[in-house]
Protein backbone atom coordinates (compact mmCIF):
# COMPACT_ATOMS: atom_id res chain seq x y z
CA UNK A 1 0.00 0.00 0.00
CA UNK A 2 1.24 3.14 -1.03
CA UNK A 3 0.20 5.28 2.87
CA UNK A 4 2.33 2.90 5.09
CA UNK A 5 5.21 5.29 6.43
CA UNK A 6 6.86 2.96 8.13
CA UNK A 7 6.85 -0.79 9.51
CA UNK A 8 8.89 -3.49 11.85
CA UNK A 9 8.91 -6.61 11.36
CA UNK A 10 10.08 -8.86 14.27
CA UNK A 11 12.35 -6.58 16.15
CA UNK A 12 13.92 -7.98 19.15
CA UNK A 13 16.64 -6.20 21.27
CA UNK A 14 18.49 -7.45 24.36
CA UNK A 15 21.01 -5.28 26.37
CA UNK A 16 23.91 -6.92 28.43
CA UNK A 17 21.95 -10.09 27.86
CA UNK A 18 18.48 -9.08 28.74
CA UNK A 19 15.49 -9.35 26.72
CA UNK A 20 14.06 -6.38 26.27
CA UNK A 21 12.12 -6.67 23.28
CA UNK A 22 10.81 -10.00 21.78
CA UNK A 23 9.55 -10.53 17.96
CA UNK A 24 7.41 -6.95 17.75
CA UNK A 25 6.08 -5.88 14.74
CA UNK A 26 4.28 -2.62 13.93
CA UNK A 27 2.81 -0.54 10.85
CA UNK A 28 1.92 2.98 10.58
CA UNK A 29 0.21 4.30 7.71
CA UNK A 30 -0.92 8.33 6.96
CA UNK A 31 -2.98 9.83 8.99
CA UNK A 32 -3.37 7.35 11.52
CA UNK A 33 -2.40 7.75 15.11
CA UNK A 34 -0.38 4.36 16.80
CA UNK A 35 -0.46 3.84 20.43
CA UNK A 36 1.66 2.28 22.60
CA UNK A 37 1.08 1.17 26.24
CA UNK A 38 2.32 -1.38 28.64
CA UNK A 39 4.06 -0.93 31.97
CA UNK A 40 7.07 0.63 33.11
CA UNK A 41 9.83 -1.34 32.17
CA UNK A 42 7.81 -2.77 29.08
CA UNK A 43 10.60 -1.78 26.33
CA UNK A 44 8.27 0.99 25.38
CA UNK A 45 10.80 3.69 24.79
CA UNK A 46 13.34 0.70 23.32
CA UNK A 47 11.05 0.35 20.82
CA UNK A 48 10.55 3.86 19.83
CA UNK A 49 14.72 4.10 20.14
CA UNK A 50 14.96 1.68 17.60
CA UNK A 51 13.05 2.48 15.35
CA UNK A 52 14.57 5.93 15.26
CA UNK A 53 17.98 4.38 14.52
CA UNK A 54 18.91 5.29 18.35
CA UNK A 55 19.58 2.03 19.08
CA UNK A 56 20.13 -0.50 17.38
CA UNK A 57 18.08 -4.02 17.32
CA UNK A 58 19.50 -7.57 17.02
CA UNK A 59 17.14 -9.11 15.04
CA UNK A 60 14.22 -7.55 12.66
CA UNK A 61 13.64 -4.66 10.07
CA UNK A 62 12.73 -1.65 9.47
CA UNK A 63 11.28 -0.22 6.71
CA UNK A 64 10.80 3.75 6.03
CA UNK A 65 8.96 5.09 3.24
CA UNK A 66 11.85 6.96 0.94
CA UNK A 67 12.46 10.59 2.62
CA UNK A 68 10.65 10.08 5.22
CA UNK A 69 10.67 12.90 7.46
CA UNK A 70 10.05 12.22 11.28
CA UNK A 71 9.30 14.90 14.00
CA UNK A 72 10.33 13.38 17.50
CA UNK A 73 9.30 14.46 20.72
CA UNK A 74 11.88 12.63 23.54
CA UNK A 75 10.86 12.12 26.88
CA UNK A 76 13.12 14.06 29.19
CA UNK A 77 14.70 17.60 27.55
CA UNK A 78 16.60 18.86 30.42
CA UNK A 79 17.99 22.37 29.12
CA UNK A 80 21.37 23.63 30.98
CA UNK A 81 20.25 26.50 33.00
CA UNK A 82 23.66 27.82 31.94
CA UNK A 83 22.01 27.87 28.21
CA UNK A 84 20.01 30.71 27.65
CA UNK A 85 17.96 29.91 24.68
CA UNK A 86 14.66 31.87 23.97
CA UNK A 87 11.69 29.68 22.88
CA UNK A 88 11.82 30.94 19.58
CA UNK A 89 15.81 30.20 19.23
CA UNK A 90 15.02 26.94 20.34
CA UNK A 91 12.36 25.79 17.68
CA UNK A 92 14.20 27.57 15.04
CA UNK A 93 17.43 25.04 16.19
CA UNK A 94 15.05 22.56 14.15
CA UNK A 95 17.59 21.17 11.09
CA UNK A 96 15.85 22.94 8.10
CA UNK A 97 13.68 25.61 10.10
CA UNK A 98 13.08 28.64 8.33
CA UNK A 99 11.65 32.13 9.87
CA UNK A 100 8.19 31.68 7.78
CA UNK A 101 7.26 28.64 9.51
CA UNK A 102 7.72 29.46 12.80
CA UNK A 103 4.90 31.82 13.11
CA UNK A 104 2.73 29.39 11.31
CA UNK A 105 4.15 26.24 14.26
CA UNK A 106 3.48 28.56 17.03
CA UNK A 107 -0.02 29.33 16.40
CA UNK A 108 -0.96 25.81 15.45
CA UNK A 109 0.49 24.70 19.04
CA UNK A 110 -1.09 27.90 20.47
CA UNK A 111 2.53 28.73 21.70
CA UNK A 112 2.81 32.40 19.96
CA UNK A 113 2.79 34.51 22.88
CA UNK A 114 6.10 32.91 24.62
CA UNK A 115 8.55 33.38 21.61
CA UNK A 116 10.42 35.49 23.48
CA UNK A 117 10.47 33.45 27.27
CA UNK A 118 13.51 31.68 28.06
CA UNK A 119 13.04 27.92 27.74
CA UNK A 120 13.99 27.09 30.91
CA UNK A 121 10.63 29.05 32.20
CA UNK A 122 7.92 27.19 30.29
CA UNK A 123 5.10 25.23 32.88
CA UNK A 124 5.37 21.47 31.98
CA UNK A 125 2.14 21.77 29.04
CA UNK A 126 4.01 25.30 27.82
CA UNK A 127 7.09 23.25 26.76
CA UNK A 128 5.51 20.00 25.55
CA UNK A 129 3.70 21.86 22.94
CA UNK A 130 7.02 23.59 21.92
CA UNK A 131 8.62 20.58 21.43
CA UNK A 132 5.55 19.61 19.02
CA UNK A 133 6.26 22.86 17.33
CA UNK A 134 10.11 22.49 16.91
CA UNK A 135 8.24 18.81 15.53
CA UNK A 136 6.07 19.99 13.54
CA UNK A 137 8.45 23.20 11.47
CA UNK A 138 9.88 20.50 9.49
CA UNK A 139 6.69 19.57 8.33
CA UNK A 140 7.10 16.21 9.00
CA UNK A 141 4.97 13.02 7.37
CA UNK A 142 5.65 11.42 11.24
CA UNK A 143 5.31 12.38 14.82
CA UNK A 144 6.91 10.11 17.16
CA UNK A 145 6.26 11.11 20.60
CA UNK A 146 7.58 9.12 24.00
CA UNK A 147 5.04 10.32 26.62
CA UNK A 148 4.34 13.55 25.22
CA UNK A 149 1.73 14.81 28.46
CA UNK A 150 4.40 13.59 31.19
CA UNK A 151 4.61 16.97 33.32
CA UNK A 152 1.04 18.05 32.21
CA UNK A 153 -1.37 18.73 34.60
CA UNK A 154 -4.90 16.95 33.77
CA UNK A 155 -6.82 19.94 31.83
CA UNK A 156 -3.72 20.06 29.99
CA UNK A 157 -3.29 16.86 28.98
CA UNK A 158 -7.10 16.79 27.44
CA UNK A 159 -5.84 19.86 25.54
CA UNK A 160 -2.40 18.15 24.20
CA UNK A 161 -4.06 15.35 22.94
CA UNK A 162 -6.72 16.98 21.49
CA UNK A 163 -4.66 19.59 19.63
CA UNK A 164 -2.78 16.20 18.60
CA UNK A 165 -6.04 15.10 16.82
CA UNK A 166 -6.50 18.18 15.65
CA UNK A 167 -2.85 18.28 13.82
CA UNK A 168 -3.35 14.79 12.88
CA UNK A 169 -6.88 15.78 11.02
CA UNK A 170 -5.60 18.81 9.21
CA UNK A 171 -1.84 17.74 8.20
CA UNK A 172 -2.18 13.63 7.75
CA UNK A 173 0.36 12.70 9.50
CA UNK A 174 0.94 8.87 11.08
CA UNK A 175 1.63 9.59 14.83
CA UNK A 176 3.66 7.20 16.87
CA UNK A 177 3.30 7.76 20.51
CA UNK A 178 4.13 5.84 23.97
CA UNK A 179 1.93 6.68 26.65
CA UNK A 180 0.77 6.22 30.09
CA UNK A 181 -2.57 8.09 29.57
CA UNK A 182 -5.22 5.56 28.69
CA UNK A 183 -8.32 7.09 29.09
CA UNK A 184 -7.26 10.35 27.38
CA UNK A 185 -4.98 8.65 24.38
CA UNK A 186 -7.28 5.32 23.68
CA UNK A 187 -10.51 7.56 22.16
CA UNK A 188 -7.62 9.27 20.53
CA UNK A 189 -5.89 6.10 18.81
CA UNK A 190 -6.51 4.39 15.98
CA UNK A 191 -4.63 1.69 16.76
CA UNK A 192 -3.60 0.64 20.50
CA UNK A 193 -0.64 -1.93 20.93
CA UNK A 194 -0.09 -3.33 24.62
CA UNK A 195 3.43 -4.06 24.91
CA UNK A 196 5.43 -6.57 27.60
CA UNK A 197 8.45 -7.18 25.83
CA UNK A 198 6.26 -8.71 23.10
CA UNK A 199 3.29 -7.24 21.87
CA UNK A 200 0.52 -8.41 24.13
CA UNK A 201 -2.43 -7.46 22.71
CA UNK A 202 -3.17 -5.05 19.54
CA UNK A 203 -6.40 -3.46 17.76
CA UNK A 204 -8.63 -0.46 17.65
CA UNK A 205 -9.31 0.49 20.77
CA UNK A 206 -12.89 -0.55 21.04
CA UNK A 207 -11.18 -4.34 20.63
CA UNK A 208 -8.88 -3.29 23.73
CA UNK A 209 -11.62 -1.59 25.37
CA UNK A 210 -13.77 -5.09 25.43
CA UNK A 211 -10.56 -6.92 27.18
CA UNK A 212 -11.91 -7.08 30.69
CA UNK A 213 -8.60 -6.01 32.27
CA UNK A 214 -9.01 -2.96 30.12
CA UNK A 215 -12.48 -2.70 30.64
CA UNK A 216 -11.85 -2.53 34.56
CA UNK A 217 -9.07 0.14 34.52
CA UNK A 218 -11.33 2.17 31.90
CA UNK A 219 -13.99 2.34 34.48
CA UNK A 220 -12.28 2.94 37.57
CA UNK A 221 -10.20 5.86 35.86
CA UNK A 222 -13.13 7.50 34.63
CA UNK A 223 -15.00 7.27 37.95
CA UNK A 224 -11.72 8.48 39.83
CA UNK A 225 -10.94 11.20 36.54
CA UNK A 226 -7.49 10.68 38.42
CA UNK A 227 -6.10 7.46 38.92
CA UNK A 228 -2.43 6.20 39.41
CA UNK A 229 -1.88 4.20 36.55
CA UNK A 230 -1.82 0.93 37.17
CA UNK A 231 -1.14 -2.40 34.64
CA UNK A 232 -2.38 -5.09 35.62
CA UNK A 233 -2.24 -6.82 32.15
CA UNK A 234 -0.61 -9.96 32.33
CA UNK A 235 -0.15 -13.09 29.98
CA UNK A 236 0.36 -16.90 30.70
CA UNK A 237 2.22 -19.78 29.25
CA UNK A 238 0.74 -22.76 27.25
CA UNK A 239 2.30 -26.20 27.45
CA UNK A 240 4.83 -25.37 24.41
CA UNK A 241 5.83 -22.11 26.73
CA UNK A 242 4.48 -19.72 24.25
CA UNK A 243 3.29 -16.38 25.85
CA UNK A 244 -0.83 -15.94 25.10
CA UNK A 245 -2.79 -13.74 26.98
CA UNK A 246 -5.48 -14.63 29.45
CA UNK A 247 -8.21 -13.77 27.64
CA UNK A 248 -8.04 -14.44 24.07
CA UNK A 249 -9.46 -11.15 22.82
CA UNK A 250 -8.29 -8.15 20.45
CA UNK A 251 -4.97 -10.03 18.40
CA UNK A 252 -3.89 -12.32 20.70
CA UNK A 253 -0.54 -13.67 21.01
CA UNK A 254 1.70 -11.96 18.97
CA UNK A 255 -0.80 -12.98 16.11
CA UNK A 256 -0.30 -16.65 16.55
CA UNK A 257 2.65 -18.66 16.25
CA UNK A 258 5.32 -16.24 16.16
CA UNK A 259 7.27 -16.76 19.05
CA UNK A 260 8.18 -20.21 17.54
CA UNK A 261 10.71 -18.53 15.60
CA UNK B 1 55.38 50.45 26.70
CA UNK B 2 57.71 47.63 25.79
CA UNK B 3 57.19 45.10 22.44
CA UNK B 4 57.12 42.26 24.53
CA UNK B 5 54.53 43.78 26.86
CA UNK B 6 52.38 44.28 23.72
CA UNK B 7 53.25 41.05 22.13
CA UNK B 8 52.14 39.53 25.64
CA UNK B 9 49.15 41.47 25.69
CA UNK B 10 47.86 40.48 22.28
CA UNK B 11 48.85 36.59 22.74
CA UNK B 12 46.52 37.22 26.03
CA UNK B 13 43.99 38.76 23.92
CA UNK B 14 43.42 36.25 21.13
CA UNK B 15 43.70 33.22 23.64
CA UNK B 16 40.64 34.87 25.18
CA UNK B 17 38.84 35.59 22.46
CA UNK B 18 39.27 31.48 21.80
CA UNK B 19 38.35 30.58 24.87
CA UNK B 20 35.55 32.99 24.98
CA UNK B 21 33.50 31.28 22.20
CA UNK B 22 34.66 27.76 23.23
CA UNK B 23 34.40 28.24 26.81
CA UNK B 24 30.32 28.73 26.56
CA UNK B 25 30.09 24.98 25.24
CA UNK B 26 32.46 23.91 27.95
CA UNK B 27 29.82 25.08 30.51
CA UNK B 28 26.50 24.52 28.45
CA UNK B 29 27.85 20.57 28.01
CA UNK B 30 29.05 20.45 31.39
CA UNK B 31 32.46 19.31 30.26
CA UNK B 32 34.79 21.35 32.64
CA UNK B 33 36.67 18.35 33.89
CA UNK B 34 37.37 17.26 30.17
CA UNK B 35 39.37 20.91 29.85
CA UNK B 36 41.12 20.03 33.00
CA UNK B 37 42.32 16.63 31.32
CA UNK B 38 43.01 17.73 28.42
CA UNK B 39 45.28 20.08 30.13
CA UNK B 40 47.31 18.22 32.01
CA UNK B 41 48.01 15.51 29.79
CA UNK B 42 49.23 18.05 27.52
CA UNK B 43 52.33 18.09 29.45
CA UNK B 44 53.46 15.07 28.09
CA UNK B 45 53.27 16.64 24.44
CA UNK B 46 55.96 18.97 26.52
CA UNK B 47 58.14 16.68 27.75
CA UNK B 48 57.85 14.26 24.71
CA UNK B 49 58.74 17.23 22.46
CA UNK B 50 62.04 18.13 24.42
CA UNK B 51 63.29 14.39 24.69
CA UNK B 52 62.55 13.19 20.84
CA UNK B 53 63.79 16.74 19.72
CA UNK B 54 60.85 18.21 18.45
CA UNK B 55 59.29 21.32 18.28
CA UNK B 56 56.95 21.72 21.63
CA UNK B 57 54.23 23.58 19.97
CA UNK B 58 53.90 20.26 17.35
CA UNK B 59 54.00 17.33 19.78
CA UNK B 60 51.55 19.48 22.20
CA UNK B 61 49.05 19.75 19.34
CA UNK B 62 49.46 16.11 18.24
CA UNK B 63 49.23 14.84 22.61
CA UNK B 64 46.33 17.38 22.95
CA UNK B 65 43.92 16.23 20.05
CA UNK B 66 45.31 12.20 20.73
CA UNK B 67 44.14 12.58 24.20
CA UNK B 68 41.09 14.65 23.24
CA UNK B 69 40.53 11.57 20.73
CA UNK B 70 40.99 9.04 22.60
CA UNK B 71 38.34 9.87 25.02
CA UNK B 72 35.94 10.26 22.57
CA UNK B 73 36.55 6.53 21.89
CA UNK B 74 36.77 5.13 25.46
CA UNK B 75 33.58 7.74 26.00
CA UNK B 76 31.28 5.11 22.99
CA UNK B 77 32.25 2.07 24.98
CA UNK B 78 31.06 2.75 28.09
CA UNK B 79 32.92 0.44 30.72
CA UNK B 80 33.93 3.00 32.74
CA UNK B 81 32.54 5.80 34.57
CA UNK B 82 33.15 9.59 32.59
CA UNK B 83 35.32 11.67 35.41
CA UNK B 84 36.69 7.98 36.27
CA UNK B 85 38.36 8.07 32.65
CA UNK B 86 38.91 11.42 32.74
CA UNK B 87 40.33 11.13 35.94
CA UNK B 88 42.87 8.13 35.16
CA UNK B 89 43.83 9.67 31.79
CA UNK B 90 44.89 12.97 32.95
CA UNK B 91 47.20 11.65 35.62
CA UNK B 92 48.51 8.85 33.77
CA UNK B 93 49.63 11.38 31.24
CA UNK B 94 51.41 13.91 33.70
CA UNK B 95 53.17 11.68 35.61
CA UNK B 96 54.47 9.58 32.46
CA UNK B 97 55.69 13.11 31.27
CA UNK B 98 56.97 13.82 34.41
CA UNK B 99 58.91 10.29 34.45
CA UNK B 100 60.27 10.60 31.16
CA UNK B 101 61.75 14.04 31.50
CA UNK B 102 63.79 12.76 35.12
CA UNK B 103 64.92 10.23 32.39
CA UNK B 104 65.92 12.20 29.67
CA UNK B 105 69.62 12.94 30.74
CA UNK B 106 71.25 16.62 30.59
CA UNK B 107 67.34 18.14 29.95
CA UNK B 108 66.40 21.31 31.78
CA UNK B 109 62.74 22.15 31.85
CA UNK B 110 61.14 25.28 33.01
CA UNK B 111 58.37 23.51 34.70
CA UNK B 112 56.72 26.26 36.44
CA UNK B 113 56.27 28.29 32.95
CA UNK B 114 54.62 25.13 31.40
CA UNK B 115 52.38 25.08 34.61
CA UNK B 116 51.41 28.31 35.06
CA UNK B 117 52.29 29.87 31.61
CA UNK B 118 55.11 32.61 30.13
CA UNK B 119 53.00 34.86 28.37
CA UNK B 120 55.31 37.57 28.77
CA UNK B 121 57.66 34.69 26.58
CA UNK B 122 55.46 35.17 23.63
CA UNK B 123 57.66 35.38 20.67
CA UNK B 124 56.15 37.08 17.30
CA UNK B 125 56.10 33.81 15.76
CA UNK B 126 53.75 32.59 19.16
CA UNK B 127 51.02 35.44 17.52
CA UNK B 128 51.50 34.69 14.27
CA UNK B 129 50.45 31.10 15.04
CA UNK B 130 48.10 32.11 17.41
CA UNK B 131 46.39 34.35 15.12
CA UNK B 132 46.23 31.88 12.16
CA UNK B 133 44.91 28.95 14.53
CA UNK B 134 42.15 31.64 16.17
CA UNK B 135 40.63 32.72 13.12
CA UNK B 136 40.14 28.98 11.68
CA UNK B 137 39.00 28.28 15.05
CA UNK B 138 36.37 30.60 14.55
CA UNK B 139 35.56 30.02 11.29
CA UNK B 140 35.00 26.23 11.83
CA UNK B 141 33.07 26.91 14.99
CA UNK B 142 30.38 29.05 13.01
CA UNK B 143 30.41 26.26 10.57
CA UNK B 144 29.11 23.82 13.29
CA UNK B 145 27.53 26.37 15.43
CA UNK B 146 24.21 25.14 14.55
CA UNK B 147 24.45 21.57 14.92
CA UNK B 148 26.33 21.93 17.59
CA UNK B 149 24.22 24.05 19.64
CA UNK B 150 21.64 21.28 19.00
CA UNK B 151 22.99 18.92 19.88
CA UNK B 152 24.19 20.27 23.32
CA UNK B 153 20.44 21.34 23.76
CA UNK B 154 19.42 17.30 22.99
CA UNK B 155 21.53 14.76 21.33
CA UNK B 156 19.11 12.60 20.57
CA UNK B 157 16.46 15.46 18.77
CA UNK B 158 19.45 16.19 17.09
CA UNK B 159 20.05 12.84 15.59
CA UNK B 160 16.75 12.25 14.66
CA UNK B 161 16.68 15.25 13.14
CA UNK B 162 19.34 14.15 10.71
CA UNK B 163 23.12 15.78 12.17
CA UNK B 164 25.67 13.76 11.98
CA UNK B 165 26.45 14.20 16.56
CA UNK B 166 29.17 11.80 16.20
CA UNK B 167 31.14 14.43 13.11
CA UNK B 168 29.98 17.23 15.00
CA UNK B 169 31.14 16.53 18.65
CA UNK B 170 34.42 15.06 17.09
CA UNK B 171 35.03 18.57 15.23
CA UNK B 172 34.45 20.58 18.83
CA UNK B 173 36.85 17.82 20.84
CA UNK B 174 39.40 18.88 18.36
CA UNK B 175 38.77 22.50 17.91
CA UNK B 176 38.92 22.36 22.38
CA UNK B 177 42.36 20.37 22.01
CA UNK B 178 43.76 22.91 19.46
CA UNK B 179 42.74 25.73 21.93
CA UNK B 180 44.06 24.45 25.00
CA UNK B 181 47.45 23.34 23.30
CA UNK B 182 48.36 26.88 22.20
CA UNK B 183 46.76 27.91 25.48
CA UNK B 184 48.85 26.53 27.30
CA UNK B 185 51.87 28.79 26.50
CA UNK B 186 50.45 31.74 27.44
CA UNK B 187 48.41 30.53 30.49
CA UNK B 188 49.52 27.27 31.74
CA UNK B 189 48.37 23.61 31.61
CA UNK B 190 46.48 24.36 35.18
CA UNK B 191 45.18 27.38 34.22
CA UNK B 192 43.51 27.34 30.78
CA UNK B 193 40.72 24.99 31.60
CA UNK B 194 39.40 28.08 34.24
CA UNK B 195 39.80 30.61 31.32
CA UNK B 196 37.43 28.88 29.28
CA UNK B 197 35.02 28.50 32.12
CA UNK B 198 34.92 31.58 34.20
CA UNK B 199 34.24 34.39 31.23
CA UNK B 200 31.73 31.63 29.84
CA UNK B 201 29.94 32.05 33.26
CA UNK B 202 30.16 35.06 34.27
CA UNK B 203 28.85 35.55 30.85
CA UNK B 204 25.72 33.72 32.08
CA UNK B 205 24.55 36.50 33.95
CA UNK B 206 24.70 39.50 30.98
CA UNK B 207 22.67 37.49 28.58
CA UNK B 208 19.45 36.00 26.98
CA UNK B 209 20.98 35.03 23.88
CA UNK B 210 23.40 31.89 23.08
CA UNK B 211 25.60 34.07 21.03
CA UNK B 212 25.58 37.24 22.91
CA UNK B 213 27.04 34.56 25.26
CA UNK B 214 30.07 33.99 23.18
CA UNK B 215 30.83 37.80 22.49
CA UNK B 216 30.03 38.96 26.26
CA UNK B 217 32.49 35.75 27.37
CA UNK B 218 35.36 36.95 24.92
CA UNK B 219 34.94 40.47 26.18
CA UNK B 220 35.40 39.31 30.18
CA UNK B 221 38.29 37.07 29.18
CA UNK B 222 40.06 40.35 27.35
CA UNK B 223 38.88 42.54 30.53
CA UNK B 224 40.71 40.09 32.84
CA UNK B 225 43.67 39.80 30.36
CA UNK B 226 43.96 43.43 30.39
CA UNK B 227 43.47 43.50 34.09
CA UNK B 228 45.77 40.91 35.37
CA UNK B 229 48.82 42.16 32.91
CA UNK B 230 48.43 45.66 34.34
CA UNK B 231 48.71 44.46 37.88
CA UNK B 232 51.30 41.97 37.07
CA UNK B 233 53.02 44.88 35.40
CA UNK B 234 52.24 47.44 38.68
CA UNK B 235 52.84 44.93 41.75
CA UNK B 236 55.51 42.22 39.70
CA UNK B 237 52.55 39.22 40.33
CA UNK B 238 53.04 36.14 38.31
CA UNK B 239 50.63 37.52 34.39
CA UNK B 240 48.67 33.86 34.49
CA UNK B 241 47.56 33.59 37.89
CA UNK B 242 46.33 37.30 38.04
CA UNK B 243 44.89 37.14 34.85
CA UNK B 244 42.61 34.03 36.32
CA UNK B 245 42.46 36.26 39.18
CA UNK B 246 41.10 39.28 37.65
CA UNK B 247 38.42 36.50 35.99
CA UNK B 248 36.81 35.32 39.33
CA UNK B 249 36.51 38.98 40.24
CA UNK B 250 34.26 39.41 37.50
CA UNK B 251 32.78 36.73 37.98
CA UNK B 252 32.07 37.47 41.60
CA UNK B 253 30.76 40.64 41.17
CA UNK B 254 27.68 39.39 38.46
CA UNK B 255 27.26 36.77 40.74
CA UNK B 256 26.36 39.05 43.74
CA UNK B 257 24.96 41.56 41.46
CA UNK B 258 22.20 38.57 40.41
CA UNK B 259 22.26 37.55 43.48
CA UNK B 260 20.57 41.08 44.41
CA UNK B 261 18.45 41.36 41.53
CA UNK B 262 16.67 37.83 41.66
CA UNK B 263 16.04 38.84 45.65
CA UNK B 264 14.57 42.04 44.63
CA UNK B 265 12.24 40.67 41.96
Amino acid sequence: MSNILTSLENISLSIAGKKILDNVSLTIKSGQIVTIIGPNGAGKTSLLNVFLGLQKAQEGTIFRSPHLCIGYIPQQVAIDPHLPLTVADFILLAKDSSHERLSQVTADVVASHLLEKPIQALSGGEFQRVLLARALIRQPQLLVLDEPAQGVDVNGQAQLYQLLEKLVKQHQFGVLMVSHDLHLVMAKSDQVLCLNQHICCSGSPEDINQHPEYRKLFSTIESESISVYTHNHDHQHNLDGDICPLIQQGKACGTGGQHHG
Amino acid sequence: MDDFILRALFAGILVAILCGALGVFVVWRRMAYFGDTVSHASLLGVSLGITLGITTHLSVLAVAIGIALLMIVLQAKQRVSNDTLLGILAHSALSLSLVIISLTKGVQINLEAWLFGDILASSNQDIMTLCITTVIILIALRFIWKPLLSLTVNENLARVEGVNVTLVSSIFTILIAVTIAIGIKVIGALLISSLLIIPAAAARYLVCSPIRMVFVSMVIGIFAVCAGMTSSFFFDTPTGPAIILSASFIFSLLFIYNSFKESNS
